[in-house]
C-alpha cells in the first residue's frame, strides 16, 4: 500500500481525497495508449487494480497456494485462513450479520442466476409475479425471464421517466399479493441513476415479496449496509470494486438462504455423501460447490481493505464533484445529448453526439488515449426507451481527476472535427 | 502509428454523411437484414437479381460511419456485376481488411481501398464486413437475418 492512502485512512474525518497520490497505487494508470497518457473512463465495465491487490494475488500463488477446507498441511491451513478471513472482511464491508450470509460466486450475473434458479426449484409457480425495472442490465432481466419460462410466472417491469428515474407510483401499482420477488439495480450502469432502494425494498416486504438488489455499479461508489437496506439479496462483482475478475458476492439473508435448495452439487457443499443419502453442508458452503476462486476471494479481500482505507464517503464526495464537472462541460458541447439525467446520479455520463455514431466516438477517443465504453451497455431496453442504438459512456472511479475529464471533452471536440 | 485519418478518410466521412443507394428498393426480389449484436448495427440489403446479375441494389438501416460507408461503397461497386463476380469481390474485400501486410491493391479493389484502414482496428473490422456478409448470404440463398456473431 502506498503511504498516501495510509495517511488518508488515519485522518478519518478528512473529506478530500489525495487523488494524485492514490493514482500512484494503480500501475496501469502509467500506461500510454498510442503515445498518449491513458485516460481510463470505463470503470463501469471494469475497474483497475491497485498494487496491493496484484501483490496479494502474487503472494498467494507464490507462497501459500493450496486448496482450502481440505488439507491438514500448513499451506492448506494458510489458504483456508486467508480465504475465510477475506469473507469476514467482506461481510463487514457490507455489514452482513454473519459469514453464513456471504456466498462467493463468479460475479453479479451468477449471483442473480443462483437466486433465480433456486427460487424456481423452491416453488415459484404459474401466476406468481417477479418485478424488475426498465433500467436493468441484461443480467438482471434474463435470469428472471428464464425463471418465468420454466415456472409460468409473469415478469412485470417498473417503467422509467425521461430523466431515467423509476416511476414509483407505477411500482406501487405493480406490487400485489402475487409478487414473489422484486429485483432492481442500486445504480444503473447505462444511466447512472441511483435508485431509492430502501423504499423499494420496504414496499416489496409490505406485500410479502423478497427483494434483490443488483449492486454491481454501486459498491465502488457508495457505502452499502445490507442491514440498513434490509434487502434479502445483494449481488456484486469483485472486478468493478478494484478486485480480480471471476469473483463476486451474493449476500443472502440467512433465513431465506436456509430454505433454498442447493444450487450446484459437488465437493465442499456436502457434509456426508453416500449413495443412499447425502447431507448438505451449512451456509455459506452449501452454495460453494467445488474448488472456488481462492485467489480471487483473497484478492477481493485486499481490494475491500483498500477501498475501506480510501473511504467510501470520500470517494462518493470526490466522484459527485467530478460528475458535476463533467456534466457541466458536456452540456457546453453543441449536439451532445446526455442520456440519463436523474436527480440522484453516480459515476456515469452516458451521451450521444448528433451525427456521430458512438462506435466512431469510441475509436476516435481511443486515439487520444481516452477509454470509454460504447454500445448498448447490456441494457438494450434502455436504448429502446431513449430511441438510440447505442450510447457513449464515460464511467468514473475515485482515481479519475479533472484532467481526465478535460481530456475527454477535448477528445469529443476532436471527434466532431473528424466528422466536421 | 496508425493515423486516425487513415481510418476516417474523406471518402468514408462523405459516404457516411450521404450514403449512396440508400433506401428501400421497389421490386427487389432478394431482401436480407444483417445485424451486429456487438454494437447494434443493423442494415437491410435490397437486391434485384436477374439471371445471376445484380441489376440493382440498395440498403437502409443504421450504424457507425464505417458500416454505413462500407455498405454505400459496396452497393456502388457491385451494382451491375454478376453474383459470381460479387462473390469474388467479397473474398478480396475480406482478405483486404483482415490481412495486415502490403498496400491495398487499388487496381483490383478500386474505391473499396478507402475501407482498408480498418485492418489496423481489429475491433472495427466487423463494422466494415457486415454488409458484405449479408450480401454473401443473399447470394448463397439464405433467407433469415444474418449476424456477425
Amino acid at each position: 500500500m502506498n503511504v498516501a492512502h495510509k495517511d488518508i485512512s488515519k485522518t478519518g474525518a478528512g473529506t478530500v481525497l489525495d487523488v494524485e497520490a492514490l493514482r500512484g497505487d494503480f500501475p496501469i494508470l502509467a500506461r500510454r495508449i498510442r503515445g498518449k497518457p491513458l485516460v481510463y473512463l470505463d470503470n463501469g465495465a471494469t475497474a483497475q487494480k491497485p498494487r496491493v491487490v496484484l501483490e496479494t494475488l502474487d503472494n498467494y500463488y507464490r507462497n501459500y497456494n493450496a486448496n482450502i477446507h481440505r488439507g491438514v498441511h500448513t499451506l492448506s491451513g494458510e489458504a483456508t485462513a486467508a480465504y475465510e478471513g477475506a469473507r469476514d472482511r467482506i461481510r463487514k464491508f457490507i455489514n452482513a450479520r454473519a459469514n453464513a450470509e456471504v456466498v462467493f460466486v463468479r460475479g453479479t450475473t451468477e449471483a442473480i442466476n443462483l437466486v433465480a434458479t433456486c427460487m424456481g426449484w423452491g416453488g415459484v409457480q404459474r401466476g406468481d409475479e417477479i418485478i424488475i425495472s426498465a433500467m436493468e442490465h441484461h443480467s438482471n432481466i434474463v435470469p428472471w425471464q428464464l425463471l418465468c419460462e420454466r415456472s409460468g410466472a409473469v415478469l412485470r417491469v417498473i417503467p422509467i421517466n425521461e430523466a431515467g428515474e423509476l416511476i414509483m407510483e407505477e411500482y406501487a401499482r405493480l406490487l400485489s399479493d402475487r409478487t414473489r420477488l422484486v429485483a432492481v439495480t442500486h445504480i444503473s450502469n447505462a444511466l447512472g441513476t441511483v435508485n431509492p432502494v430502501k423504499q423499494i425494498i420496504e414496499m416489496a416486504h409490505a406485500r410479502g415479496a423478497l427483494a434483490l438488489i443488483d449492486g454491481a455499479q454501486a459498491v465502488p461508489h457508495t457505502a452499502v449496509d445490507v442491514q440498513t437496506l434490509d434487502c434479502d439479496f445483494y449481488a456484486f462483482s469483485g472486478h468493478k470494486l478494484f478486485g480480480p475478475t471471476g469473483i463476486g458476492v451474493l449476500y443472502g439473508r440467512q433465513a431465506v438462504l436456509e430454505k433454498f435448495p442447493p444450487y450446484q452439487g459437488g465437493g465442499d457443499m456436502i457434509k456426508m455423501v453416500s449413495f443412499e443419502k447425502t447431507i448438505y453442508n451449512d451456509l455459506p458452503y452449501r452454495f460453494e460447490a467445488g474448488t472456488p476462486d481462492i485467489a480471487g476471494v483473497i484478492g477481493l479481500g485486499a481490494a475491500v481493505d483498500y477501498v475501506t482505507a480510501v473511504g467510501l464517503d470520500r470517494i462518493a464526495a470526490h466522484e459527485r464533484d467530478l460528475l458535476e464537472y463533467a456534466t457541466d462541460a458536456a452540456r457546453g458541447i453543441s449536439g451532445l445529448r446526455i442520456i440519463g439525467t436523474a436527480k440522484e446520479k453516480a459515476g456515469i455520463l452516458s451521451f450521444v453526439l448528433e451525427g456521430i455514431h458512438p462506435h466512431d466516438i469510441g475509436t476516435i477517443l481511443d486515439h487520444d488515449g481516452v477509454a470509454i465504453r460504447t454500445g448498448h451497455h447490456c441494457a438494450m431496453p434502455v436504448m429502446e426507451f431513449y430511441k438510440v442504438q447505442a450510447t457513449a459512456r464515460a464511467s468514473l472511479a475515485f482515481y479519475n481527476n479533472r484532467a481526465d475529464i478535460d481530456a475527454l471533452i477535448k477528445a469529443i471536440a476532436h471527434a466532431r472535427q473528424v466528422f466536421h | 502509428m496508425h493515423e486516425l485519418k487513415d481510418l476516417y478518410q474523406e471518402v468514408i466521412v462523405d459516404h457516411n454523411r450521404s450514403p449512396r443507394n440508400f433506401g428501400k428498393l421497389a421490386g427487389a426480389n432478394r431482401v436480407l437484414e444483417g445485424y451486429n449484436p456487438l454494437c447494434g448495427d443493423r442494415l437491410t440489403l435490397y437486391l434485384n437479381v436477374k439471371d445471376n446479375k445484380i441489376e440493382n441494389i440498395t440498403f437502409d438501416g443504421s450504424g457507425c460511419a464505417i458500416s454505413v460507408a462500407s455498405a454505400s461503397l459496396m452497393t456502388e461497386t457491385i451494382k451491375g456485376k454478376s453474383t459470381g463476380e460479387a462473390e469474388g469481390i467479397f473474398h478480396s474485400f475480406h482478405d483486404m481488411v483482415t490481412t495486415d501486410s502490403g498496400e491495398p491493391d487499388f487496381d483490383k479493389m478500386g474505391k473499396l481501398v478507402a475501407i482498408a484502414g480498418v485492418r489496423d482496428y481489429p475491433t472495427r473490422v466487423k463494422c466494415a464486413t457486415l454488409c458484405w456478409h449479408t450480401l454473401h448470404s443473399i447470394i448463397q440463398g439464405e433467407r433469415a437475418s444474418v449476424s456477425t456473431e
